[in-house]
């Protein structure tokens, strides 16, 4: 009975009533439900299920059960890099959020700087033994950006040998570092995310901590110069205290084929456990884009102007880096 | 405008399409199709020449033809048809011969070879997209792609030789469809379909309309040069998977590894060496030069042509495709077209 009256106990009177008519075309005298302007005959059956059955718990096992049923059915888009929407709002972006959130209690600071649209290249400093700060970025840009931009990262050729690892990177929108790669996404516009530094970076011993190592061969300038795309400079603090690595062990890492073998206070002493990240405190910054469509696109062909762009994106992100160090507390806090 | 066009490999599918094409094509004077195999089907006009491209008495075919235009497609994908020996005699040693011949003519004005996105490979640090210029990064592994490589550059030293001659290479992501039949259909066939734990690849496919009809454009219109032929887009393998109704089963790397040295090894895991590397890192081909010179966008997706591949497979559980009577053979396709019209009617458009 659309138009019957149903009065509701204990509330307040301040309560608005329900927005729709009734079939005798009067207002409909029912006070609305929360959140929503209509009452809980009048509610679309499109927002949730009336009755017993919406109650929050049931609805979210029936939005788990759509969302399984859709990720069987294959029924799901990824865009031609392999980048699953779907899959990172849903499944990934919890996981890492909890981590930004509550464990590293990550600060952004100049996020402004960041445009919603690409063609853009953030380049950020690498540390951390394993290639949180990534994830922390992206997560970063996802939560705190008003347009939630995706940003594609350029990993190393070693990450995508790696199992379960090279598949979430590649679902997370991620690609290969190499010039190809890099031109085809600037040249769509997309936003792209680079660490120029590579394995210098993020496997330097924890007494170079903050200490920003050579730059590559500075292929990011050279594509930023050909698209004219501006580099952001990024500075993260506080990835460098997650593993402290004391000892590169070397000749385990020449015989796993890895770029290093890290040991740290807790590694491989307490084996799995000693994997925890430590809980340090976080602070990512945006600096202002350094632009480079000033310079004619022949430039990409002239390396003294590519070390020049390069050597003021490192001295920028190096600044920054020392300026927020100061403004920490300590490692935690 | 081509007059006369001789089509190698007639009788596999791409070749069967291709003829329709032409056929319908009344400016075409004559179709000569040549293969060791008589086709499955009936022709019109199409002459069918049964004759092996690697006998020296194939050069009198040519000549006799006046065919200006030769379409190379009898190229084997697999070994699973006839062994390594004979797909490498008939690929290497086929194309050498055909492009001897093609040498020789004086009415010659077109060449068109069929490859494979295979010589691009398939390694973990590949580029997310091969363009045509670009090369692969390691020594190839699969046979076909060795093949593929090797055709590649008799054809091109043909170019050279012969610079009058208009030279197209179709580089042909994996083709799929309601009729294909190659190594990736019957991997994807599997019940249960074999995948490396720990990796899901973006693969790429093309429907098999739209390769005939890259192929088409080939023959009738002069593209010299190298094309990729591929369907817009990537397809991870697991969508790929899920889209064709299968299951997925995730194997141990070395397991898959093993399965292909040691053949029978395990009779239930069916991963063609051709495709292994394919299936652990994938490989995805940049098609916009194709659609730039061709003027040609591809009718279907990668997963329209997951689609369309289901659809058949469907079909054969009502009707099996075991015996080739031709009432069998027409209620088949009657089940199939009834199916396709059904999807039209019920999807909105």
């Amino acid at each position: 009975m659309p138009d019957a009256q149903i009065i509701t106990l204990g509330r307040s009177s301040e309560q608005s009533k329900c927005a729709a008519t009734t079939s005798r075309n009067k207002p409909c005298q029912n006070f609305s439900m929360e959140g929503s302007p209509y009452c809980h005959v009048h509610q679309p059956i499109a927002s949730g299920v009336r009755g017993a059955s919406s109650s929050p718990g049931r609805e979210r096992i029936s939005e788990w059960r759509d969302f399984m049923r859709r990720r069987l059915a294959g029924q799901y888009y990824v865009d031609e890099y392999g980048y699953d929407e779907e899959l990172s709002r849903e499944i990934l972006l919890p996981l890492t959020k909890f981590l930004y959130e509550q464990w590293w209690r990550v600060e952004v600071r100049g996020i402004e700087n960041v445009p919603a649209h690409g063609p853009a290249l953030i380049a950020s400093n690498h540390s951390g033994t394993l290639p949180w700060d990534g994830a922390m970025l992206l997560t970063a840009l996802q939560l705190e950006h008003p347009d939630s931009p995706v940003c594609r990262l350029l990993g190393a050729d070693l990450l995508w040998t790696v199992p379960f690892l090279s598949h979430l990177a590649r679902k997370a929108g991620n690609t290969v570092a190499c010039d190809e790669d890099a031109l085809h996404m600037l040249k769509r516009g997309e936003l792209v995310g680079v660490f120029p530094e590579g394995f210098k970076g993020i496997g330097k011993p924890f007494s170079e901590r903050y200490r920003l190592q050579r730059f590559g061969r500075g292929g990011f300038v050279e594509v930023a110069v050909e698209t004219g795309a501006p580099i952001i400079p990024c500075a993260i603090v506080g990835a460098e205290e997650i593993y402290p690595m004391i000892y590169d062990f070397q000749p385990l890492a020449r015989l796993l084929g890895f770029p290093y073998f890290p040991i740290t206070p807790f590694f491989p002493l307490l084996g799995p456990l000693g994997m925890i990240p430590l809980p340090s405190k976080w602070i990512i910054e945006f600096g202002e884009p350094i632009p480079t469509d000033v310079f004619p696109r022949e430039a990409k062909d002239d390396p003294m102007t590519l070390f020049d762009i390069s050597d003021r994106v490192r001295d920028t992100i190096q600044q920054m880096l020392y300026k927020n160090l100061m403004s920490r507390r300590n490692w935690f806090l | 405008m081509p007059r006369r066009i001789l089509i190698t490999g007639i009788s596999r599918f791409l070749g069967l399409r291709l003829a329709r094409k032409l056929e319908a094509n009344d400016e075409i004077d004559e179709i000569i199709g040549v293969d060791l195999e008589p086709p499955s089907e009936e022709f019109k006009r199409v002459e069918i020449v049964r004759a092996d491209i690697r006998n020296p008495l194939f050069s009198k075919v040519l000549q006799a033809s006046r065919a200006d235009t030769v379409i190379h497609l009898n190229i084997i994908p697999s070994e699973a048809e006839k062994g390594r020996t004979m797909m490498k005699e008939m690929n290497v040693i086929g194309t050498m011969q055909l492009l001897a011949a093609c040498q020789k003519s004086d009415s010659i004005r077109k060449v068109v070879v069929k490859s494979t996105t295979a010589v691009y490979g398939s390694e973990p640090e590949d580029p997310a997209f091969f363009a045509e210029e670009m090369s692969r990064r390691s020594t190839p592994k699969s046979s076909y792609c060795r093949d593929a490589m090797e055709i590649e550059t008799y054809a091109r030293d043909f170019g050279r030789r012969r610079p009058d001659v208009c030279l197209t290479i179709l580089r042909f992501a994996t083709i799929l469809g309601s009729t294909v039949n190659n190594a990736f259909s019957r991997y994807l066939a599997q019940p249960m379909v074999p995948t490396v734990l720990g990796f899901d690849p973006r693969v790429q496919f093309i429907h098999e309309e739209d390769a005939a009809e890259a192929t088409y454009r080939a023959a009738i219109e002069d593209h010299p040069g190298i094309f990729n032929v591929a369907a817009d887009g990537a397809v991870p393998l697991s969508q790929a998977i899920r889209r064709a109704g299968r299951g997925q089963l995730p194997i141990l790397p070395p397991a898959v590894w093993l399965a292909d040295r040691v053949s029978g090894l395990m009779p239930f895991l069916n991963v063609p060496s051709a495709i292994i590397r394919e299936i652990a890192y994938g490989r995805v081909a940049d098609n916009s030069r194709m659609k730039e010179e061709f003027g040609f966008e591809p009718k279907y997706s990668c997963l329209d042509a997951v689609h369309d591949f289901r659809e058949k497979k469907r079909a054969e559980r009502i009707v099996r495709q075991e015996t080739d009577a031709t009432w069998e053979k027409d209620l088949r396709e009657f089940v199939i077209r009834k199916q396709n019209e059904r999807r039209a009617d019920l999807t909105p458009t």
